[in-house]
């Protein structure tokens, strides 16, 4: 009989992955700070129309890019004279399970079959349970979907309980666990017991699965407009969906500007089993985007695929209420039922499109299904019924977990810029934690990579904190 | 007696809290992990009893029966006026007139 304390099972979690992504991540590392991200990239050996072709087999992608004429018309007139881009929105609920994860799923659930294994696990509380439950309904393997789903009062959140419903209606297990970081050990335990395949969201596999998503939007705006882009804005959590779409982009020879939008959720503790009900997110928001941009390989692989920080050019994020707001414009001026999590880039659209002309395009990179538990109704009566004040007014007066403040008006959504040069930061700290110094070129160039800023800037914020600490111990 | 066959749903304490990992924060430290899982009841049981079932994939699973047929009844909740109200306020700065109040 195995030791299945907490404590044992994560001290084998590397073997178990090992096991479980039919990956050896070891061959990768360089021994210090840096790995080689792009020979892990490669390990599967996949080129994009490869990519492309497995998930047409899914009925996955080709999904349609729609102009916002209305909401485009809206936006113009909080705009300069002159500015206010057109915003295209890619129907990414077109996909069969209803989101863009498809395409991560679809990746996933083939190379769980090619190698053999008879099912695939995956540990999700959002829309990828219900794609991998989907594209397993089609390969004709087994799936279980483990999710974070009460609070310690049996509490669900409708949102997730809306998951396992549709995870259940295409054949899967569902299981459901009260809230807590160790959903990890009992993900680690189903993985032990059943030999199946870790459908992680961050193995190159997931993140190739995205970058068709960034190919095909590129190829749809030269195609319909004979251009690319002059921006692009991605909903982050995981950071999957931003570095799988900017490196389809680039694939595709397009260099748009990508970014980052997120919903604020400051002060709330993600694994606080109070907070977990207070949220009307639960995906999209700050308090994934943040720990994984400034440190992505805290996910469930040794080294995560998603590496949001290389390619997002700015960082933005916006209210609960101006997502919900966002949410409604969508539905009453283009007809569309969609989100509200993957609406946050289309609020953060709404007033970037101000800073840019009226001929540039501005991409909306997604869209995902609504419904029963999802829809801001079901939201918002939620969190009235736990207390939480609704109300209209001014959205920058919101406080997570308080109140969700929809805006009055259209002119009041704002999304607020993030300090990358911050996260920059907060990732080399984290980086150099323990490291010798002074750290080789080789790492430095990595960092410099894993940034997106340059070897001086990395040398300059280590140099920095060396003189901190300097200050401190003395 | 809920019969053999039937499909439930069990519960069990993964965690019991002294177990638990140590960076939880305090609230969630002070309450057990738990899981709810479904399948099919492999001998006749009583609500409350321990009970064996098997999974969609087949597993076979021990906990406390909660209860026999679980559905769901999540749905789109209570009317939400200020919902209403932003669809009014939307239309009418997109320039077309909202309902009179």
């Amino acid at each position: 009989m195995p030791d299945n304390s907490y404590q044992a099972v994560m001290a084998r979690k590397n073997d178990i992955m090992k096991a479980a992504v039919g990956l050896d991540y070891s061959r990768f590392e360089s021994g210090g700070i840096a790995f080689d991200y792009e020979a892990m990239m490669a390990a599967p050996g996949l080129d994009i129309h490869q990519v492309q072709a497995i998930q047409a087999d899914y009925g996955v992608g080709n999904t349609p890019l729609l102009e916002l004429k209305h909401i485009t018309a809206l936006a113009r007139k909080y705009a300069r004279p002159g500015y206010g881009a057109r915003i295209l929105l890619k129907d990414e609920a077109a996909n069969p399970s209803g989101s863009f994860k498809a395409r991560r799923a679809a990746l996933s659930v083939h190379a769980a079959k090619e190698m053999g294994y008879k099912g695939v696990i995956t540990a999700t509380s959002g829309n990828y349970g219900a794609a991998v439950a989907s594209c397993c309904a089609k390969a004709g393997l087994k799936c279980i979907v483990v999710q974070e789903c009460f609070d310690s009062k049996g509490l669900g959140q409708p949102e997730i309980v809306e998951k396992a419903r549709k995870c259940e209606a295409f054949g899967a297990e569902v299981v459901q666990l009260t809230v807590g970081p160790e959903l990890f050990y009992a993900f680690l335990l189903l993985l032990e017991e059943t030999g199946y395949f870790n459908a992680s969201l961050y193995t190159p596999y997931a993140i190739l699965g995205v970058e068709t998503l960034g190919y095909e939007l590129a190829g749809q705006c030269k195609d319909q407009y004979g251009a690319f882009p002059g921006m692009v804005v991605a909903t982050n959590a995981g950071g999957g969906n931003l570095t799988g779409t900017a490196r389809g982009m680039r694939k595709a020879g397009c260099e748009s500007p990508l970014v980052a939008a997120s919903v604020n959720l400051k002060g709330l503790h993600m694994a606080s089993d109070r907070d977990f009900n207070m949220k009307s997110f639960t995906t999209g928001h700050t308090g994934f985007g943040m720990p994984f941009t400034t440190w992505p390989d805290r996910s469930d692989v040794p080294r995560s695929a998603a590496r949001p920080l290389r390619y997002m050019s700015r960082y933005v994020t916006l209210s609960q209420g101006e997502v919900f707001y966002t949410t409604e414009m969508l539905a009453v001026l283009e007809g569309m039922e969609r989100g509200p999590a993957g609406n946050t880039s289309l609020a953060a659209a709404f007033c970037l499109a101000r800073e840019l002309p009226r001929e540039a395009l501005i991409v909306v990179q997604e869209t995902e299904y609504t419904g029963a538990g999802k829809h801001p109704n079901a939201q918002l009566a939620f969190a009235r019924a736990n207390g939480v004040r609704i109300a209209a007014g001014d959205p920058r007066e919101e406080v997570p977990g308080e109140s969700i403040i929809l805006p009055e008006h259209p002119g009041q959504i704002d999304c607020q810029e993030a300090d990358l040069n911050h996260m920059r930061k907060s990732l080399i700290a984290k980086a150099i934690e323990g490291a010798e110094m002074p750290i080789g070129e080789n790492d430095l160039r990595f960092l410099a990579l894993e940034t997106n800023s340059g070897a001086d800037f990395v040398q300059g914020v280590i140099d920095q904190f060396g003189r901190d600490k300097h200050e401190t111990s003395r | 007696m809920i019969k053999k066959g039937t499909w439930v749903q069990l519960h069990s304490v993964i965690l019991k809290p002294k177990e638990r990992a140590p960076q939880v924060p305090g609230d969630t430290a002070k309450v057990p992990l738990e899981q709810w899982v479904k399948g099919r009841l492999m001998e006749d049981a009583e609500v409350g009893q321990t009970a064996r079932a098997a999974t969609r994939t087949g597993r076979l699973v021990t906990g406390a029966l909660v209860k026999a047929n679980p559905g769901f009844e999540h749905g789109f909740g209570a009317f939400v006026p200020e919902l209403l109200a932003a669809q009014e306020s939307i239309l009418k700065a997109a320039g077309e007139e909202a309902p009179d109040a």
